[in-house]
């Protein structure tokens, strides 16, 4: 025993239990060994993605000469960056709105703002599926990057509420007395909701920003149905790809979009910290 | 304090009341609404739908072969829960007992696959249980393992390995759903965790309560809010999930966002789907109205 013989374990320590920390171990290892194994063998030699053939950057060469596949990244970054901002805008107008107001059927208004984040993918998927074809007859032939219109609609209908969530928890600690000081002191409705109001809830702003870009880079379910014949977006492109050719190059384009999201995650990390982006979700 | 009436600031309220209604309004409800009304509609023809009120619709999908489908997609999603569940919550209490140092990183862990992309991971973990991949050579080796250990002791060896079929069947759809669903049920447990008064765990211990019980009697009871939060949050999109057992599982795993999706692509059956996923959405408002009922029983205290 002597060998483990540290400070003695508190009650509460139940982290430091052995068998607690063999659970969480197990749990990590099965979380980021398949991710782990997706990256290390993006840059294998090999085409059948078994064995270790030696060190090549030769997929990502290929990923980055596929057009088809850049253009779908960029169309994926662009629909992701568009439905970001209308998501914020849009999120932080309906936010104040529910926090600020009393106006009849507002039980029934707020339900509906947070329904698109309860309604499975698939009927979102097939509603603006029909919307689109059935209801509005939109074109399929616009030119970039108009073509993607559809697809950052839906995107921002299923975003916005996340950014309504997360600011209205943050407007709850606002304190109403700021406001009034504001205008007690000759500001206008504007100025208030501009420098007092927006500088409040900013930390919200940004985790609704971060979640609203990922959603939407996630997203293939709503985008498989909302996109015409010619608009392919990074999902769409992958799963085609996974679907019915497995190749080298998936590996490295998804290798190009885990960098990305650990990017993100590390901005994000930078402007809030961990705990404040916990708490977010 | 207070909410403001409307009426008190009428062009304030418009200001921010306009731009969220109209998109709603035009770009939720009213797809949605399109969605229902074609569920009362029949095809003629290859893409006329004419909305004739009719109910076939739903009385097709209560067919026994799409009653099962729904009743499987039910217990894939049930099971699904319960496996995030029982693996999630230790994890849970592992970050929300670990130290200052270490919570924020164990977090950073758990959400770090939540934020990557769906796709990606499912592609990951097909890579890993293909008939080539690692965890086939992992079983492998514990199967040659276990032979050289038998004929060292004297045994029969075990007949010589065969790659067994890890994808593409109901097994690989469980799997994939609680591989993309557990960091889902793990952040709700660890929030109300976290919000827990430890010096009830210590009062029970010190009241000769062993760990087990205390948990059950104690952290279980007060956690309950967040297991409900975490439960409702994985069976939701587990019921609709499309992705996963569209890509690995076999043709006897579908579950009824793949029949829905069918109806559109393939079958070419658009009301018949709209169908669909409206009693897919009832399902879920059902699902979400036993969740407030329960949130209504006064508490014992």
């Amino acid at each position: 025993m002597a060998l483990f013989a540290r400070t003695p374990r508190a009650p509460l320590e139940y982290s430091r239990t052995l068998w607690m920390r063999l659970w969480v171990g197990a749990v990590m290892v099965f979380l980021y060994a398949p991710l782990i194994v997706l990256v290390i063998f993006s840059f294998n030699d090999s085409k059948r993605n078994v064995v270790w053939r030696g060190f090549t950057m030769k997929y990502y060469e290929k990923a980055l000469g596929n057009d088809q596949l850049v253009e779908a990244l960029v169309n994926s970054l662009t629909i992701a960056a568009l439905a970001t901002i209308v998501s914020l805008a849009l999120g932080a107008v309906a936010a104040v709105m529910l926090w600020r107001f009393r106006f009849p059927l507002k039980g029934a208004v707020d339900g509906t703002i947070s329904l698109p984040i309860i309604v499975p993918e698939i009927c979102l998927g097939v509603a603006f599926l029909m919307f689109f074809t059935k209801g509005l007859n939109w074109p399929t032939d616009l030119v970039w990057p108009f073509n993607l219109g559809a697809i950052v609609i839906a995107h921002i209908t299923f975003c916005f509420p996340f950014v309504t969530m997360v600011v209205r928890s943050r407007l709850a600690t606002f304190n109403r007395e700021q406001e009034e000081a504001a205008k007690d002191l000759g500001a206008s409705e504007w100025q208030v909701f501009r420098d007092v109001l927006i500088p409040h809830i900013k930390p919200a702003l940004v985790a609704g920003a971060l979640l609203s870009f990922t959603l939407s880079l996630d997203d293939f379910v709503i985008t498989y149905f909302t996109s015409g014949p010619d608009t392919i977006t990074f999902p769409v492109k992958v799963y085609s790809m996974v679907r019915f050719s497995v190749t080298p190059e998936v590996n490295a384009a998804s290798t190009l979009l885990i960098a990305l999201t650990v990017a993100l995650t590390f901005v994000a990390l930078k402007l809030q910290g961990v705990k404040a982006i916990a708490e977010t979700h | 304090m207070a909410e403001q009436d409307w009426k008190t600031n009428r062009r304030v309220f418009a200001a921010v009341s306009l731009p969220t209604l109209f998109w709603v309004i035009a770009f939720f409800v009213v797809p949605m609404a399109i969605v229902w009304l074609y569920s009362f509609g029949e095809n003629r023809g290859l893409t006329e739908i004419d909305i004739s009120g009719t109910l076939d619709n739903y009385k097709r999908a209560t067919e026994w072969l799409y009653l099962t489908i729904f009743g499987k997609s039910f217990a894939v999603a049930a099971l699904v829960t319960l496996i995030c569940l029982i693996v999630g919550f230790p994890v849970a209490m592992a970050i929300t007992f670990a130290s200052e140092k270490w919570r924020p990183w164990l977090l950073l862990g758990i959400m770090l696959p939540f934020w990557t992309n769906l796709l990606v991971r499912t592609y990951a973990l097909m890579i890993l249980l293909g008939s080539q991949g690692y965890a086939n050579k992992g079983l492998g080796a514990l199967w040659e393992g276990t032979s050289w250990v038998k004929t060292l002791v004297g045994l029969q060896p075990l007949p010589t390995w065969e790659p067994v079929q890890l994808l593409f069947n109901n097994f690989a759809v469980v799997l994939g759903l609680v591989y993309v669903h557990l960091p889902f049920m793990v952040l709700p447990l660890y929030a109300a965790l976290d919000r827990l008064d430890r010096s009830l765990i210590e009062a029970s211990l010190d009241l000769g309560a062993g760990h087990f019980r205390t948990i059950m009697r104690i952290v279980v009871p007060l956690a309950a809010p967040g297991i409900v939060a975490g439960v409702m949050i994985t069976l939701i999109p587990a019921l609709g999930a499309y992705l996963t057992p569209d890509l690995m599982g076999g043709t006897d795993s579908q579950m009824i966002a793949n029949v829905i999706e069918r109806q559109f692509k393939k079958a070419n059956d658009w009301p018949f789907g709209a169908a669909l996923s409206f009693l897919l959405i009832y399902a879920m408002f059902i699902l979400i109205a036993l969740q407030s009922m329960r949130r209504k029983v006064p508490e014992v205290h």
